[in-house]
């Protein structure tokens, strides 16, 4: 739990930190909670049931002794009880109830004013009075006097009896007594619910924990598995235990990778099979293409003395012989990239010069409008380079309109790119065309299906570029014609190559010179045109 | 006019290659196998060989080092691979040129050119940039350079120089102290005009210094500037 803190920190420090957050957090609380619940519920039962318990055993003794001791001492009563006698009867009732710690008080109907008055004045209520004396009933009641005390208040009515009925004496004893013991017990109680709840509380956190730990520790397994998945490391399996839920969570997750890795292998095991087939294809087409390129040229010499049915069959042979050998190459350089094993070789070059030298090579210098600010020198892959711009010149040539523009735009300091562009002057690309030009073997126009170029070309550009780490986009300029521009990454000069790459340069100016003559021969006006695109 | 000796397997390859030279002027001698060839080199006598890679029995890189252990011959190397690696074994193993399959006439014939003209080098090895004149003998350290016989030798015993390795050193030895890029080595030593390949410098620069140099690892007399190019010295 201690790793996803600092990934989640910044987050959870935006949220309101009032609720507790997270599956721990939430488990522990949640468990506390049943905990203090249950504890208080019982708490408070107990405490109602040992109360009730505890005062109904007092209220009973006290009442049957009482009962007792009236009943044996009432029939020495004179009748009618005279002031003296009433008082003599409580006095002999205290005395006898002294280990209960009594307060007895005796009311005889008619004598009206009771002589003793209470050691602990408690009234008796009226309700209390009229039970015993209206209703002749035997009544209890539990009273707080004005200290707040707690006090057990009986009225029972004396019954005489009469011709063997039972009737109802003018006499009814009160007695009133303390329940100070019975409340202490009660609320020792109460402080021993409260003094083991919270420690219990207390305690609960750990199991709370331990629980939360249970069940949080596979579902962490389970995140950290599935960012390991994330990462391609599909060889991931969790640990299964137990029977659980969350162990058939896990299984189902090792599953789930197994299939995953299955059909990744299968996936990558057919990739590999159509990759390594796409080279040995092309391995094996090169033989005999290199015994038929060697000679096209012989056949190209020789059509001119042949009969033009003969002539015609010869020279399509070996412009066809050709466009093979162009298409095999292009898929060789294909197979390399999807296998990874294109490297880059970077060399410090001029680029104005390398582009110049792919037009040379190919004898588009004359073809193409160039506009070369020269001391451009960039760190690049002079071969990769050299194909992009012809694949992208020599697309612009077949299937844009001439005349084509080769733009290079000097960096700005500290821009970091180096941007070439290649402008045609065709009918552009179709709109719905333009996503799709760098696919491999798109064709932009069906009917067109055998176009000049292998299909390969741009996808082969595109791949070139990208080794670089450079972008290559394709649009339509406003006043027509197409527009790919090739955006390369310009490594960070050493300090150290700008000696040598001065020295270069005055170095390079004679070389330069012959070829500065066929791109000053170069169309004017399309190169004042390609500025302003 | 040049005599081509082709070691090539493939019969198909091994004509037309032929034929397309033959019709060029060239005398060419054909083998089916490494073994054929050498056993063929001392009657022919060859002014370059051209020789495919992947061979049955011996293979090119040991046909080409066979060659290279008693004769100053130019070898252009024929291979259907175009990959990286095979390119730059072919070139350390002491091949001048390498050639990509399938190529035209015309390319073989350019390419068989730029690599005689090379190996001719008594007769515009001066128009360099650097007139040997009065000095025929140019000592640096413990290496005399003989421009106009032609002879490298270094404390005093004379070192077998492909005609390649000769060309390179000559070139940057005639300024000292001067850096030239992959590109302008290319231009100026294999005379490629066609866009080269700077793995054919690095390629020769390396065996160059397993002959001159007393620790190749650490060189004296040509060394690198990193990421730019070679020059020699200073010493």
């Amino acid at each position: 739990m201690k790793r996803p803190r600092p990934a989640g920190g910044a987050r959870r420090t935006l949220l309101p930190r009032s609720l507790p957050r997270g599956l721990r957090a939430r488990l522990v609380v949640a468990f506390l909670l049943v905990a203090a619940v249950s504890a208080l519920t019982t708490a408070a039962l107990t405490y109602r049931e040992a109360r009730t318990a505890i005062l109904q055993r007092s209220q009973d003794t006290a009442i049957q002794d009482l009962r007792g001791q009236v009943n044996s001492l009432a029939p020495d009563l004179a009748v009618p009880p005279t002031r003296e006698d009433l008082e003599e009867f409580a006095r002999q009732l205290d005395r006898s109830g002294r280990a209960r710690d009594w307060d007895v008080d005796v009311r005889y109907e008619g004598v009206a004013d009771h002589v003793r008055s209470w050691r602990r004045p408690v009234d008796v209520p009226e309700e209390l009075r009229e039970s015993v004396e209206k209703r002749h009933v035997t009544a209890f009641q539990r009273v707080a006097d004005r200290n707040g005390d707690p006090w057990l208040l009986i009225g029972m009515p004396v019954l005489q009896s009469q011709d063997g009925s039972r009737t109802a004496s003018p006499l009814s004893v009160y007695a009133q007594l303390p329940l100070r013991a019975e409340e202490a017990n009660v609320e020792a109680l109460v402080s021993a619910a409260q003094n083991g709840a919270l420690p219990v509380l207390g305690l609960a956190v750990v199991p709370a924990l331990l629980a939360a730990r249970g069940v949080l520790r596979p579902v962490r397994g389970l995140r950290q598995a599935a960012g390991r998945i994330a990462e391609g490391k599909l060889e991931t399996r969790l640990e299964v235990k137990g029977s659980d839920e969350l162990a058939d969570l896990s299984r189902t997750f090792n599953d789930m990778a197994a299939k995953l890795e299955e059909s990744v292998a299968d996936l990558r095991r057919m990739e590999a099979n159509a990759r390594r087939f796409a080279a040995d294809v092309s391995h094996e087409l090169r033989t005999p293409l290199a015994a038929m390129s060697a000679v096209t040229d012989v056949l190209d010499e020789d059509a001119d003395a042949l009969d033009p049915d003969t002539a015609s069959a010869v020279r399509l042979i070996s412009q066809e012989t050709g466009k093979l050998a162009r298409m095999v190459e292009d898929l060789m350089e294909v197979s390399r990239f999807d296998a990874g094993a294109a490297a880059l070789h970077l060399d410090e070059v001029d680029v104005a010069e390398t582009i110049r030298k792919t037009l040379q090579a190919r004898a588009w210098q004359d073809r193409v409008g160039t506009e070369l600010p020269d001391g451009v020198r960039a760190r690049l892959d002079p071969r990769r380079l050299d194909v992009v711009v012809a694949n992208l010149v020599g697309n612009a040539l077949h299937h844009g309109g001439e005349p084509v523009r080769v733009l290079l735009r000097a960096p700005e300091p500290g821009d970091g790119r180096l941007v070439i562009r290649i402008a045609d002057s065709g009918p552009g690309i179709d709109p719905e065309v333009l996503p799709h030009v760098f696919d491999r073997f798109y064709k932009a126009d069906s009917a067109r299906a055998r176009s000049e170029g292998s299909g390969l070309g741009l996808a082969i550009a595109m791949e070139n570029v990208r080794l670089h780490g450079g972008t290559i986009r394709a649009a339509n300029c406003p006043e027509g014609g197409a527009v790919f521009t090739v955006e390369l990454p310009l490594a960070e000069p050493g300090a150290g190559g700008a000696e040598p790459s001065g020295a270069a340069g005055t170095r390079g100016e004679p070389a330069d010179a012959p070829v500065d003559g066929p791109r000053g021969r170069g169309p004017a006006a399309p190169a004042g045109k390609a500025d302003q695109t | 006019m040049p005599r081509v000796l082709l070691i090539e397997d493939d019969a198909a390859v091994r004509d037309g290659v032929s034929l397309a030279l033959r019709r060029r002027g060239h005398e060419v001698a054909a083998a089916a196998s490494g073994e054929d060839g050498l056993d063929l080199l001392p009657a022919f006598r060859p002014d370059i060989v051209l020789l495919d890679l992947m061979l049955p029995g011996k293979d090119g890189f040991e046909v080409c080092r066979r060659i290279r252990a008693d004769r100053q011959l130019p070898i252009i190397m024929l291979t259907a691979r175009g990959d990286d690696l095979d390119v730059v074994l072919g070139l350390e193993a002491g091949a001048d040129d390498y050639i990509v399959k399938p190529a035209r006439g015309e390319v073989l014939e350019a390419r068989i050119r730029a690599v005689l003209r090379r190996t001719a080098l008594p007769a515009d090895g001066a128009t360099g940039p650097a007139e040997p004149g009065p000095a025929p003998v140019e000592t640096y350290g413990e290496l005399a350079v003989d421009r106009a016989g032609l002879v490298v030798s270094k404390g005093g015993s004379d070192l077998p120089l492909a005609p390649s390795e000769m060309k390179l050193l000559l070139f940057l030895s005639a300024t000292p102290g001067q850096v030239f890029s992959r590109q302008q080595l290319l231009e100026h030593v294999w005379e490629h005009s066609y866009h080269g390949d700077a793995r054919l410098v690095d390629a020769c620069v390396m065996r160059l210094r397993n002959k001159i140099e007393d620790t190749p690892r650490s060189p004296r007399y040509v060394q690198t500037v990193r990421g730019f190019g070679y020059r020699f010295g200073p010493l």
